[in-house]
């Protein structure tokens, strides 16, 4: 694989959009350059430690910090009460809810609940506090899973928790946080008109968005209030505003800095450490650092939703799906705000379904609080759907791609959740995958394959960038959306193209919460459709003002030049270009320095879908399930930088793949995670996989001035199921309990499954 | 004059109505006549809601101006990861 | 507590610095020696990207005392490039687009630079299991397992 600077055929018309330019960033992170949250020092910077519950769910009854004050090198510990009373601030509840997940008030709520924080000279001196502070519990009954929270008399989480959402209201306080519906047509009358029926239970456990890099912070915070916080996230304007409501000051109060991130996938779009530096450093009147161990990762940051998901589903002989009735609980973890919404929305999306009832209901249980992973709550809902696509096809006897070409939505489909489809990309993915080699390929003993298919809708949001031009031309491109998958790239290929000039005079640059304006998170695969409208918009107006003072260069009207390839030019010929580069050296002769921003609310936004084909080998003697081959094809709408399209594309397959056969959270009797460590929760490594091959299919998105769909996390959806219908496949055995281990995967061939 | 459809969790405060035909400027226009209509309507469509305007989601929609004839409906509104 | 002082080289360069005795290789690396190349991703060996040469072979540094690495040869990630001219790991690496985040990256580099001295014609089977010590959560190991190949045969080729 080489660079090329010939764009791909699909963006054929762009001189640099579509081309594999080397990421700005890159140097940096290939010589140990690149500054992560936890490389920053600063002068006379203090470490921390964390106490966290050892309980599942208690009352916290005393906290006694006096020994731990007194050991050598400690300079400042809080406790809840250090900080503001969420209640009394008079806070939304969800951010109450975050505050408290900070640190626990009067009531531990999951193993691993922040109950104290220690900064000292040293991480020894931290640790070694930590473990004086000591810590009164009344220990309470605990609840781990959707079963135990929704059962008459479990032990009640929040005392003041009725479920939303319910038809009498609910008058008595539950575990359940909310219900959704959604409803087309009469399910009496789609199931009689089907000529197969499946109907399965189907169960996932949380699992971890597993980013390498855990969890660090630094917060230097002065006497009157105000910090600089450096940190990894995805989104260091959302971290300053939740920090803020947090300590209980104003957002100006805080500046955010962005380090590096090391991986996030959603699971970096919420706080957990910067409030506890920052209170630590106005206390002890020094800089902070916090980090997160591995195994305080696992423990106490948010992982994706353990799930039960019931599906039944009916087709006639012709192959169309005929009635779909979904009933799922998702697991909040220990504050309301598990993705069941998405789930409701995404589960049967890609098909266009007559009769059908979607119901979810949002359970808290004490494990952390859940946090976003890439298309949250999809490939849940997905998993069980596509299942049951796949075991209907085989009743009727039909191709599974065959089958979900026969049901797939188009433009104009109306959606199972309300609005009619704009132009998308679905089919293409099913006949991409169809007319693919890898399709064809021939199967031995022990082999099957699995397809299955996914959607996301992606987000647009906020978004606030400026271009400024330097006295020789040159172009700086700043934007405020941390670069989580390469696009820093993205946003000067826009640059190049917008104005002309070549990557080497672009440089992209993420700037902190006071040199750029306001931006939303970089998630929701938004970042190259909603940064990348803000940097096409600031470019536009840059190549207005550069026309305008090419003009006045030449005393003609602006209406009389053009911007073309980089250089101003008088539409009627009559005088020599000027680059941009001459006319930035005479910048103060036409009008001053040369700079625009744009800020938007990004419009225009385009769905994703996603078709994957899953070649798998099963050992009948351990049960082990070996990846031959994988393909992917997705809808990008238009590949801005494709090497990082498809390192999307592959990333999110991985993830799934670890998700279907090896990741879960394991509990003990007394809901104390037992494998906070990268040794048993095993992620995929590489002698496990095959190459994984892409597909980019390109049905450009009308609504964004260059076609762009977002491509971070759809790909994450459709890989649970596709793996699932592979071991169908090999083994005939329905596997419904994720993940499909190796012992699982016996059990069910030896017919020794329950 | 734009329409209006209602999903089944809204459904009870139209009284199983689950599409109206009704002038409105705006969004949050829209939301005020609604409420009128549906007594109670109007608290669940203000908060964490995005409207999908022929089809285009948007979250923050409240002085959205709504085109002629016009397809409406409200969704919960999502994160993403 | 006392610190002891260590004596080794690392990129080349002659290197003291003063060590608790439980204080890990990857601790004194970033804190003692300012080389923050070298992350901490688990701290229990599981995960690379602490990975570092120790006298030739790949050890995972936060499972090294730093008092062993008295004496010892030590490479790192900034010890890779020679001034200005990358290793063609790091060039097959950027061109490859075999990082995202990056985080995992110095890890991947000294693991794959020590596969390539031992073995400069591996399988892509030999590179997988060469490499299956370092954790990437962002590319799916796919373009990583390219560009180390592609880095093995531009070795090959400058050797001949």
């Amino acid at each position: 694989m080489t660079v090329t600077d010939e764009p791909s055929t699909e963006s054929a018309g762009y001189k640099y959009v579509g081309t594999r330019s080397i990421r700005p960033d890159g140097l940096d992170k290939v010589t140990g350059r690149a500054k992560f949250g936890a490389d920053l020092t600063l002068p006379g910077m203090l470490e921390a430690a964390v106490v966290r519950s050892p309980h599942a769910h208690a009352e916290i009854v005393s906290i006694d910090t006096s020994e731990a004050m007194k050991i050598e090198g400690v300079k400042a510990i809080v406790t809840g009460a250090d900080f503001p009373d969420p209640a009394e601030q008079g806070l939304h509840p969800s951010d109450q809810d975050v505050a408290n997940n900070i640190i626990a008030r009067d009531k531990v709520l999951y193993d691993g609940h922040v109950v104290a924080a220690v900064a000292a000279t040293s991480r020894q001196a931290a640790r070694a506090a930590a473990k004086a502070v000591n810590v009164t519990y009344k220990v309470l009954p605990h609840v781990m899973n959707v079963d135990e929270a929704m059962a008459d008399g479990a032990a009640l989480l929040h005392p003041n928790m009725k479920t939303k959402g319910v038809d009498p209201p609910a008058e008595e306080p539950s575990n359940v946080a909310s219900r959704i519906v959604h409803e087309r047509g009469e399910l009496d009358q789609g199931f009689a008109n089907a000529d197969a029926v499946v109907e399965r239970t189907f169960t996932t456990k949380p699992v971890h968005q597993g980013y390498i890099e855990p969890h660090a912070c630094v917060a230097d915070t002065g006497a009157d209030g105000r910090s600089n916080i450096w940190v990894s996230s995805q989104g260091h304007f959302a971290m300053r505003t939740y920090t803020s409501k947090v300590v209980g000051v104003t957002t100006s109060m805080l500046k955010v800095i962005p380090a590096e991130i090391g991986g996030g996938f959603g699971g970096k779009t919420v706080i957990y450490l910067e409030p506890l530096a920052y209170m630590l450093s106005k206390k002890a009147g020094r800089p902070v650092r916090v980090v997160m161990d591995r195994a305080e990762v696992f423990r106490a940051s948010g992982p994706a939703s353990g799930t039960k998901i019931k599906v039944k589903m009916g087709a006639n002989s012709a192959g169309e799906i005929t009635a779909a009735e979904i009933w799922m609980a998702f697991e909040a973890g220990a504050f309301a705000g598990s993705p069941v919404g998405a789930a409701g929305m995404t589960v049967i999306a890609p098909y266009d379904i007559p009769h059908f009832v979607v119901e979810g209901f949002d359970v808290v249980v004490n494990k952390p609080k859940v946090a976003a992973y890439r298309a949250p709550g999809a490939p849940m809902a997905a998993f069980a759907v596509e299942s049951v696509v796949d075991d209907l096809a085989a009743e009727i006897g039909m191709d599974p791609i065959e089958l979900r070409l026969k049901n797939a939505v188009v433009e104009g489909t109306e959606a199972s959740y309300g609005p009619k489809f704009p132009k998308i990309g679905f089919v293409e993915t099913l006949d991409a995958c169809k007319e693919h080699p890898n399709y064809g390929e021939p199967l031995g003993p022990n082999q099957g394959r699995g397809v299955a298919a996914g959607f996301w809708f992606n987000a647009g949001m906020n978004s606030s960038a400026t271009i400024h031009v330097n006295d020789d031309g040159t172009v700086t491109t700043v934007v405020g959306s941390p670069d989580i998958g390469g696009s820093r790239a993205s946003m000067a290929l826009f640059t190049a193209e917008e104005l002309g000039i070549g990557l080497e005079r672009i440089k992209p640059v993420v700037a902190d919460t006071e040199t750029v304006g306001f931006n939303d998170v970089t998630g929701g695969s938004r970042v190259t459709l909603a940064t990348g409208q803000a940097v096409v918009e600031a470019c536009r107006a840059i190549k207005t003002d550069l026309i305008r003072r090419a003009a006045k260069t030449w005393k003609m009207e602006a209406d009389q030049v053009e911007w073309v390839d980089g250089q101003a030019q008088a539409k009627d010929g009559s005088q020599p270009p000027l680059s941009l580069a001459a006319i930035a050296g005479k910048m103060a002769r036409t009008g001053g320095p040369i700079s625009a921003n744009a800020s938007l609310n990004a419009r225009g936004v385009g769905a994703a879908f996603s078709t994957q084909v899953c070649d798998v080998e099963v050992d009948p003697e351990t049960g082990q399930v070996t990846i031959l081959r994988y393909l992917t094809a997705q809808d990008a709408g238009r590949a801005i930088h494709p090497a990082y399209v498809e390192g999307q594309l592959q990333g999110g397959v991985v993830q799934g793949i670890g998700w279907a056969l090896n990741e879960e959270y394991v509990h003990n009797d007394d809901g104390v995670l037992e494998n906070p460590s990268f040794l048993d929760y095993r992620i995929p490594v590489a002698s496990d996989l095959p190459m994984i091959d892409t597909i980019i299919v390109e049905v450009p998105n009308p609504g964004h001035p260059y076609g762009v769909r977002g491509v971070g996390e759809v790909g994450i959806v459709p890989p649970l199921a596709a793996v699932a219908n592979a071991i169908k496949a090999a083994t005939g055995k329905r596997l419904v309990d994720l993940p499909m281990s190796p012992m699982k995967v016996l059990e069910a061939i030896d017919g020794t499954d329950s | 004059m734009v329409k209006v459809h209602f999903s089944a969790a809204l459904r009870h405060y139209t009284g199983g109505l689950s599409d109206i035909e009704i002038e409105a400027a705006t969004v949050g226009r829209l939301i005020n006549a609604l409420d009128e209509r549906f007594p109670g309507i109007g608290a669940q469509l203000s908060e964490g809601t995005s409207v999908a305007i022929d089809g285009e989601i948007l979250p923050d929609a409240e002085y959205e101006e709504l085109p002629d004839g016009a397809e409406v409906h409200f969704l919960a509104t999502l994160s993403g990861g | 507590m006392s610190r002891t002082q260590v004596t080794c080289t690392v990129n080349g360069d002659q290197v003291d610095f003063l060590t608790l005795d439980d204080e890990s290789l990857l601790n004194a690396l970033r804190d003692e020696v300012g080389l923050t190349g070298v992350k901490e991703g688990c701290g229990t060996g599981d995960c690379g990207a602490c990975s570092v040469l120790l006298d030739d072979a790949v050890v995972c540094s936060c499972l090294v005392f730093a008092r062993e690495a008295e004496g010892a040869t030590i490479v790192t990630v900034e010890g890779m490039a020679d001034g200005d001219h990358l290793h063609p790991l790091q060039q097959t690496f950027l061109e490859g687009a075999a990082l995202q985040c990056g985080v995992c990256t110095p890890g991947f580099l000294v693991a794959a630079k020590a596969l390539l001295d031992r073995n400069p014609d591996p399988t892509e089977t030999e590179v997988r299991y060469a490499l299956a010590g370092n954790l990437c959560r962002c590319t799916g190991y796919d373009k990583i397992v390219r560009a180390t190949l592609e880095a093995a045969r531009e070795l090959q080729e400058a050797r001949a």
